[in-house]
């Protein structure tokens, strides 16, 4: 329970944390940034990575794995890339 | 120190670096280094993951890795700017499908599960099965290999209640009773897949900006579940960073729109039994020769984007005749709406692509004040965000949503193709306007014919 309480502790600076940067990105960038955030909730790679390479291997968990971590870096490569390719066009006037 | 520890502080950078990546991303000239920080901060928990102990088998990984990055590049490289929606939806969907078989893969080879982790595998399962097919149904219907307009079929309440009681069923017997579920995890699983098709098919396509802030959320949720699964705080705090992320972007779309989000999403637009006022009276067609000679004295002119803009592949020409018109002297700005295109910040990607300085694209609430100063304003491809009814008109079904009020420039110019209503089929009182003057035709051609007029005035 003291275990729940400490996650629970750091959810919920995080959400505050992340309500007050994102509030403060400009109208202008919400695509960029939603691509980013995008690139973000592909972390969920590093718990991928775990699936795929740990000893439990059913031909299931196998499957499950490899498709997770495929997903996952798709997830990671594609949306930073689309990201910087979005916001290497944002230039300023004479720029 | 052992490498549990290690990788525990590594995850602590990496927060940091998402947190301060997601702050330089406030301004146009330090996002891009914003992006390559949050980028190393994933490259970091990526590398020092795969020290971990838990991992023996490096062959699936390596497999993995290579073709989702290598399908990654080539996604990103190929997508179009006007596809980005279509792309960042598909990229949630498949954020969703990953977590759902982590969770799965974690539910597999764990018999005994605590409480903690069976709630958790019980919200992923939920909520990435609905992020997995809402989103897929979503980029259908952006990239138009569905009908953008809402699917319904008759009893398609009643059977997504009915999938919902379901579920909080499967949840009780997952939750509530001791023992290892298997065919429940199953059946729940197969239901969010259904539920996340009828939650989005009935959801029309101008109002896709919602869903997909909505889509956003749930990826950074399920992320945030599945952190709680596998007891890994950097996933709780990425998590946690895009689900406040996503619901900030879809309260921010619903206030454009003045709809709740309940409304959004469960309810179809039009519900207003009320007759609206019909405005009678003509609207004026004008030429774009005579168009070009308002313009040519013109001192200020904003122009107003609409999705239609980019439809007709319009930006280029649009940016050309901004250029022509600073030329003689006249001051040039973009208003954007927060809901013109088909997501949030959609139209300013768009003319950032055309070249446009974004310090000449402005936000509707910093344009309105000075609309009256305006001599010309120009409405390309929009229509209900320019649609004065919303101020004037209570029986309006859009009455209330903030608008552009292009109307109290002293010139509105409407290009459009015909006379026939927006997506929404409302009346838009505007095209009758004393001021107002519309240019029938093409976008692109229209502006182009402009342009033509400013070049040959030129020589």
């Amino acid at each position: 329970m003291e275990h729940l309480i400490y996650l629970l502790f750091i959810l919920a600076l995080s959400v505050f944390l992340g309500f007050a940067l994102i509030s403060r990105v400009p109208p202008l960038l919400h695509t960029p940034l939603m691509s980013e955030a995008n690139a973000i909730s592909g972390i969920t790679l590093i718990g991928a990575l775990v699936a795929a390479g740990s000893e439990i291997n059913s031909t299931l968990t196998i499957v499950l794995g490899v498709f997770s971590v495929g997903l996952a870096s798709f997830n990671v490569v594609g949306g930073y890339l689309l990201t910087e390719k979005m916001l290497k066009m944002f230039k300023k006037k004479g720029q | 120190m052992n490498t549990d520890v290690f990788i525990s502080l590594a995850y602590i950078v990496s927060a940091v670096l998402f947190a301060f990546g997601l702050k330089l991303l406030g301004s146009p000239a330090t996002a891009r280094k914003g992006n390559l920080l949050s980028a190393i901060g994933m490259l970091l928990a990526v590398v020092v993951t795969l020290t971990s102990r838990h991992i023996i088998d490096y062959k699936w990984i390596v497999l993995g890795l290579l073709a989702g990055s290598a399908l990654g590049v080539y996604a990103a490289n190929r997508a179009k700017m006007i596809q980005m929606p279509e792309m960042v939806a598909l990229l949630h969907g498949f954020g969703g499908l990953a977590s759902v078989f982590v969770d799965w893969v974690a539910f597999d080879s764990h018999l005994h599960l605590g409480l903690i982790a069976t709630v958790s595998i019980y919200l992923s399962i939920l909520i990435g099965g609905i992020t997995f097919t809402g989103s897929c149904v979503a980029w259908g219907k952006l990239s138009e290999k569905l009908p953008g307009s809402p699917i319904s079929f008759p009893g398609q309440k009643l059977l997504t209640i009915l999938i919902f009681l379901a579920v909080v069923v499967c949840g009780v017997i997952f939750i509530g009773f001791p023992g290892h579920h298997y065919t429940v995890f199953l059946i729940l699983l197969g239901l969010s897949l259904l539920l996340g098709v009828l939650l989005v098919i009935p959801i029309g396509g101008a109002d896709m900006p919602v869903v997909i802030s909505v889509l956003n959320s749930y990826s950074g949720l399920v992320a945030c579940t599945t952190g709680f699964v596998l007891d890994n705080t950097l996933l709780i705090v990425a998590g946690a960073l895009v689900g406040a992320n996503g619901v900030i972007l879809s309260i921010i779309m619903c206030k454009a729109m003045n709809r709740s989000l309940i409304n959004v999403l469960f309810g179809g637009l039009g519900s207003s039994t009320k007759k609206s006022v019909t405005e009678t009276g003509e609207a004026k067609p004008i030429s774009a020769e005579d168009a070009f000679l308002v313009l040519e004295s013109a001192k200020s002119v904003v122009i107003v984007p609409g999705y239609g803009l980019a439809v007709a592949q319009a930006q280029h020409a649009v940016r050309e005749l901004g250029e022509l018109l600073e030329e003689n002297g006249c001051d040039v700005k973009y208003a954007i709406h927060p809901v013109a295109g088909r997501m949030p910040g959609h139209m300013n990607v768009l003319l950032a692509e055309a070249n446009v300085p974004y310090d000449q694209l402005l936000e509707m609430d910093a344009v309105n004040p000075t609309m009256n100063m305006v001599d010309v304003c120009i409405v390309i491809g929009a229509n209900d965000v320019v649609n004065p009814a919303a101020r004037e008109d209570e029986a309006s079904p859009i009455y209330g949503m903030p608008v552009i009020n292009v109307d109290e420039a002293k010139t509105v110019f409407v290009l459009k193709r015909s006379m026939a209503s927006g997506f929404a089929g409302i009346e838009n009182p505007l095209f009758y306007k004393e001021n107002t003057r519309m240019i029938f035709g093409d976008a692109k051609s229209t502006v182009q014919s402009l342009v033509a007029e400013f070049k040959s005035a030129a020589e």
